[in-house]
């Protein structure tokens, strides 16, 4: 175990457990209660074993279940806790062995020392409120040190533990630390230069204002938000198709860069929507708890998914603005924190009211979309679109008034008429004597004696057959087909097909007449056949013809109608009839009907056929004739006057339905002109929203977390431990948000505190961002934490930001004090002492150094080559992927088959990466993001060989680098020496040391000489990426270059902010 | 003191601590060498040599290989025989079977639930007279290797929540992969490739069904370095592996030494130890250029090996290329090596569907286990085969002569175990006539990964990362190792 005496040394500077003087409950004795005995007794009273509860004072020293009494306050000898955690007995021995948990010696003397000292409790910090403690006054050189009462606060600490703070930082690196710690980005050698040249005290802090002043801060600080909010381009779980939420994004970028307060913030995001006369923006900004997945795989049962949404806005809402992990509480009471199952249902019941569905199916699912509640954001000229076709809806459902106005008159007229055909005895089918028959492939056709043609000579693979006639006015309501069997055809059958089958694809039929100005095309609304073959229905011809006026014309139908002609039993004579929506018929129009045969089964053409046609209405129309309801004929027959309302409506639904007459029309219009704007509110973007039911949901408590097991009824409620909600707010949504930034509440502002910290100094003042509760790491300055989530709340000392006077929640004001203090502004040299004293440097004996985060790893490289495009907001971009990046994921949603942009796609910012959850970029991935399927508030930051392997070979990387060369030769001067001084510095903002550039020049001669010999491999090289060299370069000169520029974008010092 | 003792949960700070001292020895003694340092660092590189104090015991296997069927396959038509299920052909099933338990609502609403016998034909094999379909001869052949677990159950009932289940003990997405957790634990054997890899294959049953995601093998709250390494099948195996085209192995050479010799300055100069780390790194992914290329490289396999693992050997990307990866994987020392083969999920035309799926996985799979056995490694290999969940015994749709379909089901399934500490010929657990209910030694899938962690050293309470203030484990706080199976 060569390990041990390392981690001990670790253990020296922060570790609860050796502290001299008096013991403190909540920073010595609280871990190890917490950790070691909270989980039998602890919060979760049910769980209790012994009834023994030792987070309660009251519990502690009272006798349990056994009469033993854990802790006799000032006595330890007597209290049965320090017996068993000192026995031998392994029967007795707490915690017990099977637990896998263990006291070490110092934790044990820590236990005893407390109860002698009298056993005192404190609750725990995390549901405390903080109060301002006063700033630590230093003297001496330290004092002098102190720019901010931040350093007072790290000062006086360091003076503690004999450590003393490295000198400021050089100005290179202090803008760099500060322009990648607020923008994400590097600083150009000219901010860098005005920063050199400016000797001014304030020569930082004006550095500091214009980097809070770039629309870059706002992008760069929004991407953590983004692992919070779980936001994706994608809905998650299996079937996984995309989802419009960039508008919620482009919200936070925007509340960023205006440097709206984090209480609005805060409220805006969870309860928008029920803000009086909520603005479109803030309904936006309520899609943050929309973000979660959605269940979209075939099978699954609604309401399980529903209430997975529901916990998981209750998680993400706990985790992230209180650092407290509300799953625990699903299933049972918490074991570390005072927070009971009740009390998370009862949190729930505040989540629970959305209009939603649960999970998404249909064209959403399928194809990409937003499931309801959303909200449309039509731009001002999309506006103006939509009131046009609001305008001409009111227009259609006017014009339709007006017909319905006109109708009972000429249904009277179509009374008289209909009622003496309906006196002769009237034929449903008349069948047409066309003036020509021609067919589009070269056929003949020949006339029968039975008023039926015959088609022969050529018989192309796909024919359409073209029949054209003279027709009376009156009306069209539908086609019959007969096809027959005949001698001459292939096995004496009823198509032209090898095998006497034919495949009937469409038919189509219009009315042109020199009085209409362009044709009428009839609209098949159903199909009937005496026979058809399986699978080969003939309705699948009206089904999947395409709507008169459609767009997109679908591809031409390949299925249709068949009728086994193949089968020697089945070469009978077939009908089949068509019925459209009634076509009014003018003098002296002519009717043209086409029979389509566009099968993928060539030859198979129709061989012998007959048409006919009626007008009468198509529900009374059958394959052998007409069918009149003897209840309407009765109707008709009887006298106007003494008909019955229901004869009356009998006939009056009739006759709407089955004519075409100005109302039928009139309403069409108006259907055309409702299904116009849908369609094109289709095509704007969308959000996904809150939105409250008019009725609150029943809320349970759902026995071990399942949602088919409910318990009691609870009503909305906060946790008891946390304060009450604010007077004058209501008990709902909005409520909760404004109670989560009261003042009173102990935890926001220090969890928002704590993740800035983080931010700017690699660690949080509470190690563990992700937890507050019980189990929460001991901050590295409690003092500090409660100080700054004070001032965070009123501002005393907070700077102005740009001359603007801090306000309460002033996230930028906040960002500007911590990096102003002397703290943030140290060189991050590690000295011996420092390292062995505190290894994590939690101490900041030290400027922090660590890695970048994904996002601004690939950032830099392109900010650095020019590649850069730098635009807010909008869709998200599809930059480089490798091949086949989603080809496992599902084939039922629309994201497969990964196509990288063109253009400006691949060369934006990296938080604008469109985010497949199941697939998620994998450069992102290997540098240490989340999936985002889940609230993440911190994410690891490793070191692997992944991704030294794409940094020297994703082709972003190459690209940049080529990119980067071209300027070096262009830009970086004449020699090769200069070119490599001046692209150093572009990669790090310093000047290199000779030693630097002549490690590069050896290397960059090499390889100039290797690629002189090898101009393929330099051509190869140099053409990387979709953007190309201008030819002006030489290749090998260039290629080698490239490769110069490649080294230096994977510098360690380039790839951290130090 | 416990390694998991919540100071060091994450091994960064512990890593840069133990650095500290060889660092400024090192800077004392005047440095030392790229690739010595390379070496130095490795166990920071690959996810290390684990935990202290892991293995827990002396394991029975060094590695596991999990050949994981995604879209779950039909327990009844390949390995648990249900003979009198031809008497009760169409016949509704009954309720006292079912006992009112959820069904997918794909199923729920039919109107009846006509049992549906298997239509291929079961018989015994191997001297322990181990039931498998004629659809698995290859593995019958072999059926003395195996442990045949009939009665595994889980909880979810879709494929996302179940497979999300298996493979890291929660429904949900978050957690650790069981392949995460083994490299976090016992870190990596091999300097030159992960302690975690995983591999894919289309089914050609129902090719793509069901779909895979990251969180499969991802290292949920873990140090993302933990990650599985996903071998691709199209282009580079490892993402990134190969140089850009015109870069050579002598200019990459080449250009790493100068990296390394300015990141080496750079060290001197501010003297952080996470220096010397990326140094190590970009030494570990230059040789990794080499290894593995000469890993996926089967061209000196013998003929006689690729014909074990039949035709679609020579077709990579597919099971059985992927098998015989996994065995080349497995000679390389690499942990936890996982198979995803897609197409299981049979819903309709499950007879011809599931033919193509027998005929991607029956030979490769046998092939691996006889090969790995010839070179003895299977005493040192645990393999593992098996799906998220069973299928129904009655018909989801049309039941005919010649086609059914089956239905998600939750509540009993087959895994076959084989291998290191595996008790050989053994089928274990037993469900009812209708394979709906377990009627002998139930198996929760926590029980599962209890004993496949127990059987590479690790006691599954043991293995914890701290977490939001909790200790988490793959089990989460159940699981029960199955001590009958083994050896």
């Amino acid at each position: 175990m060569p390990r041990l005496p390392l981690l001990l040394l670790g253990l020296g500077v922060l570790s609860a457990t050796v502290h001299a003087g008096e013991i403190k409950f909540n920073r010595d004795v609280r871990p190890i209660l917490s950790d070691n005995c909270f989980a039998c007794h602890g919060p979760d009273a049910q769980k209790a074993k012994g009834n023994l509860r030792l987070d309660l004072r009251e519990s502690a020293i009272k006798p349990a279940e056994s009469g033993e009494i854990a802790i006799v306050p000032g006595k330890p000898q007597s209290s049965e806790l320090i017996k068993r955690i000192f026995t031998d007995d392994t029967g007795e021995l707490m915690p017990p062995p099977k637990s896998h948990k263990k006291l070490s010696a110092a934790q044990k003397e820590t236990l005893k020392t407390w109860i002698a000292q009298g056993a005192h409790y404190e609750q725990h910090w995390g549901f405390t409120k903080p109060t301002r403690p006063d700033v630590p006054k230093l003297s001496g050189p330290l004092g002098n040190w102190v720019r901010t009462p931040i350093d007072a606060f790290i000062g006086a600490r360091l003076q503690q533990e004999n450590l003393s703070p490295q000198p400021q930082a050089t100005k290179e690196t202090l803008i760099r630390r500060a322009t990648l710690d607020l923008t994400g980005l590097p600083p150009t050698p000219q901010e860098v230069d005005a920063f050199l040249a400016d000797s001014s005290e304030s020569a930082y802090e004006k550095v500091v204002d214009r980097l809070l002043a770039s629309p870059r801060y706002g992008e760069h600080i929004a991407a953590n938000w983004l692992d919070i909010a779980r936001y994706a381009d994608s809905h998650g779980f299996q079937v996984d198709s995309s989802r419009m939420m960039w508008p919620w994004r482009d919200w936070v970028i925007n509340a960023l860069n205006s440097n709206m307060p984090f209480d609005q913030f805060t409220v805006e995001q969870l309860a928008g929507d029920l803000l009086p006369s909520a603005t479109r923006s803030q309904l936006v900004a309520s899609g943050f708890n929309r973000n979660h997945r959605i269940n979209g795989e075939g099978g699954i049962i609604d309401e399980e998914w529903r209430i997975e949404n529901v916990i998981d806005r209750v998680e993400t809402t706990g985790l992230t603005w209180m650092a407290l992990t509300f799953n625990c509480c699903r299933c049972h009471d918490h074991k570390y924190d005072p927070i009971t199952q009740r009390e998370f249902y009862q949190f729930f019941a505040y989540f629970n009211d959305v209009a939603e569905r649960g999970s998404i199916q249909g064209e959403s699912n399928r194809s990409g979309g937003n499931p309801d509640p959303l909200i449309l954001l039509p731009n001002a000229e999309q506006e103006k679109k939509q009131a046009k076709l609001k305008e001409e809806i009111k227009t259609a459902e006017a014009l339709r008034d007006g017909a319905a106005k006109q109708l009972p008159s000429l249904q009277s007229e179509w009374e008289k008429e209909f009622s003496k055909q309906l006196e002769h005895d009237i034929v449903a089918w008349k069948r047409l004597e066309p003036t020509e028959v021609k067919s589009a492939g070269g056929a003949t056709f020949t006339h029968q004696s039975d008023g039926s043609w015959l088609a022969g000579g050529t018989n192309p693979a796909n024919d359409t057959y073209e029949i054209t006639t003279k027709i009376n006015a009156g009306q069209l309501t539908g086609i019959l087909l007969d096809v027959l069997p005949d001698e001459t055809l292939p096995n004496k059958s009823l198509g032209r097909g090898a095998n006497g089958n034919f495949v009937l694809s469409g038919v189509e039929a219009e009315i042109t007449a020199p009085t209409l100005p362009e044709p009428r095309v009839a609209e098949f609304t159903s199909a009937e056949a005496s026979y058809q073959q399986k699978g080969w229905e003939v309705n699948l011809i009206v089904k999947d013809q395409p709507k008169p006026g459609a767009k997109e014309k679908k591809e031409k139908n390949k299925s249709g109608w068949a009728v086994d002609g193949n089968d020697p039993a089945k070469r009978q004579p077939r009908k089949a009839m068509f019925l459209c929506n009634p076509v009014e018929i003018p003098e002296g129009a002519t009717l043209t009907i086409r029979l389509l045969h566009g099968s993928q089964f060539g030859d198979h053409n129709i061989g012998r056929f007959a048409l006919s046609t009626t007008a009468l209405p198509p529900s009374t129309v059958k394959l052998e004739g007409a069918k009149i309801p003897p209840t309407l004929r009765a109707a008709l027959k009887a006298d106007p006057a003494k008909r019955t309302p229901t004869q009356q409506n009998e006939i009056t639904k009739f006759y709407r339905e089955n004519t075409d007459n100005p109302l039928k029309r009139a309403e069409a219009a108006v259907a055309k002109a409702k299904k116009a704007l849908d369609d094109f509110n289709a095509t704007l973007p969308s959000v996904m929203v809150m939105k409250d039911l008019p009725k609150p949901r029943e809320a349970r408590i759902l026995l071990r977390g399942e949602y088919d097991k409910p318990g009691d009824k609870v009503e909305r409620a906060l946790p008891a431990a946390l304060p009450k909600l604010p007077d004058g707010v209501p008990n709902d949504r909005l409520g909760l948000a404004k109670w989560l930034v009261s003042p009173e509440h102990p935890l926001t502002a220090r969890v928002w505190v704590n993740r800035a910290w983080e931010r700017f100094f690699g660690t949080g003042i509470v190690k563990t961002t992700e937890n507050f509760g019980s189990q929460a790491d001991w901050p590295s300055h409690m003092d500090l934490l409660d100080w700054l989530a004070c001032e965070f709340m009123q501002p005393t000392a907070l700077p102005p930001v740009n001359g603007k006077p801090a306000q309460a929640w002033d996230m930028k004001a906040m960002h500007k004090l911590m990096v102003m203090s002397a703290a943030y502004r140290q060189a991050a040299t590690v000295t011996p002492q420092s390292l062995e004293k505190d290894p994590d440097n939690r101490l900041l004996a030290r400027g922090p150094r660590f890695r970048l985060p994904a996002e601004a790893v690939r950032d830099q490289a392109l900010a650095i080559s020019g590649l850069l495009v730098e635009k807010i907001g909008g869709p998200s971009v599809k930059p480089y992927m490798p091949t086949a990046v989603w080809d496992e994921t599902s084939v039922y949603g629309n994201l497969r088959n990964y196509q990288a942009d063109t253009g400006e796609g691949l060369y934006r910012r990296t938080m604008y990466t469109f985010w497949k959850r199941t697939a998620a970029p994998p450069t992102m991935l290997l540098f240490d993001s989340p999936s985002r399927e889940i609230c993440t508030v911190k994410r690891s930051r490793t070191n692997t060989p992944l991704q030294a392997l794409a940094l020297l070979n994703e082709v972003t990387y190459v690209e940049a680098a080529r990119k980067l060369a071209e300027r070096m030769i262009s830009e970086g001067g004449a020699t090769a020496d200069d070119r490599i001084a001046w692209a150093f510095r572009m990669a790090t903002s310093r000047k290199p040391a000779a030693e630097e550039i002549s490690v590069l020049s050896k290397g960059l001669a090499a390889r100039l000489e290797r690629y002189k010999k090898d101009g393929e491999a330099a051509k190869k090289l140099i053409t990387q990426g979709a953007s190309k060299p201008d030819a002006k370069f030489d290749a090998a000169e260039l290629a080698a270059y490239t490769m110069t520029a490649n080294v230096l974008l994977n510098l360690d010092e380039v790839i951290t902010r130090e | 003191m416990n390694c998991n003792d919540h100071c060091f949960s994450g091994l960064d700070s512990e890593t840069r601590a133990a650095l500290s001292r060889r660092t400024f020895l090192q800077r004392a003694a005047g440095g030392i060498g790229l690739a010595a340092l390379g070496g130095l660092l490795q166990r920071s590189v690959t996810g290390g040599e684990g935990l202290a104090g892991f293995p827990n015991f002396p394991p029975k296997a060094k590695r596991i290989i999990y050949l994981f069927q995604s879209g779950a396959p039909s327990q009844m038509d390949l390995f648990d025989p249900k003979p009198e299920m031809e008497k009760q052909r169409g016949k509704n099933l009954p309720d006292s079977i079912r006992k009112g338990q959820r069904l997918t609502t794909m199923t729920s609403g039919q109107k009846s639930f006509p049992v549906a016998p298997s239509m291929f034909k079961f018989a015994q094999h191997g001297k322990s007279g181990m039931w498998f379909s004629e659809l698995m001869p290859h593995m019958a052949g072999i059926a003395d290797e195996f442990c045949q677990v009939r009665s595994v159950f889980t909880e979810a009932i879709n494929h996302d929540p179940a497979i999300t289940f298996m493979q890291t003990g929660s429904q949900l997405a978050g957690r650790p992969s069981i392949g995460s957790w083994v490299a976090y634990g016992l870190g990596s054997e091999n300097k030159d490739l992960p302690a975690y890899v995983v591999l894919t294959s289309f089914g050609s049953g129902r090719k793509d069904d069901q779909p895979l995601y990251d969180r499969l093998w991802g290292a949920g709250f873990l140090p993302a370095k933990h990650q599985g390494v996903k071998f691709r099948n199209k282009g580079d195996p490892v993402l990134y592996l190969s140089n850009p085209p015109g870069v050579d192995r002598e200019t990459r050479r080449e250009t790493l030494d100068e990296l390394g010799a300015l990141n080496k300055k750079h060290f001197d100069t501010l003297g952080d130890p996470d220096i010397q780390t990326r140094i190590a790194q970009y030494e570990m992914a230059f040789r990794m250029q080499a290894s593995v290329p000469d890993l996926t490289d089967t061209s000196k396999e013998s003929k006689e090996t690729l014909e074990m693992y039949g035709p679609d050997v020579k077709t990579p990307g597919t099971y059985a290329a992927n098998c015989l990866l996994a065995r080349r994987l497995a000679e390389r020392n690499v942990r936890f090596i996982q198979l995803f083969h897609m197409g299981w999920d049979h819903h309709g035309g499950l007879p011809n569907a599931i033919k193509g799926q027998c005929k991607d996985t029956d030979q490769p799979t046998a092939a691996l286990i006889k090969d790995l056995k010839q070179r003895g490694l299977l005493e040192d290999t645990l393999i593992v085969w098996g799906g998220e969940f069973g299928r129904t015994i009655y018909s989801q749709g049309a039941l005919t002569e010649t086609n059914y379909g089956r239905d998600h089901h939750p509540r009993c399934f087959t895994v076959l175990l084989a291998g290191a500490g595996i008790k050989k010929g053994l089928t274990f657990g037993a469900t009812d006539e209708f394979s709906y209910n377990i009627t002998e030694h139930p198996i929760h899938v926590h029980d599962l990964n209890a004993t496949i962690l127990h059987l590479i050293g690790v006691e599954h309470e043991k293995l914890t990362f701290r977490f939001q203030g909790r200790d988490f484990r793959l089990t989460d706080i159940h699981g029960e190792l199955v001590k009958p199976i083994l050896a």
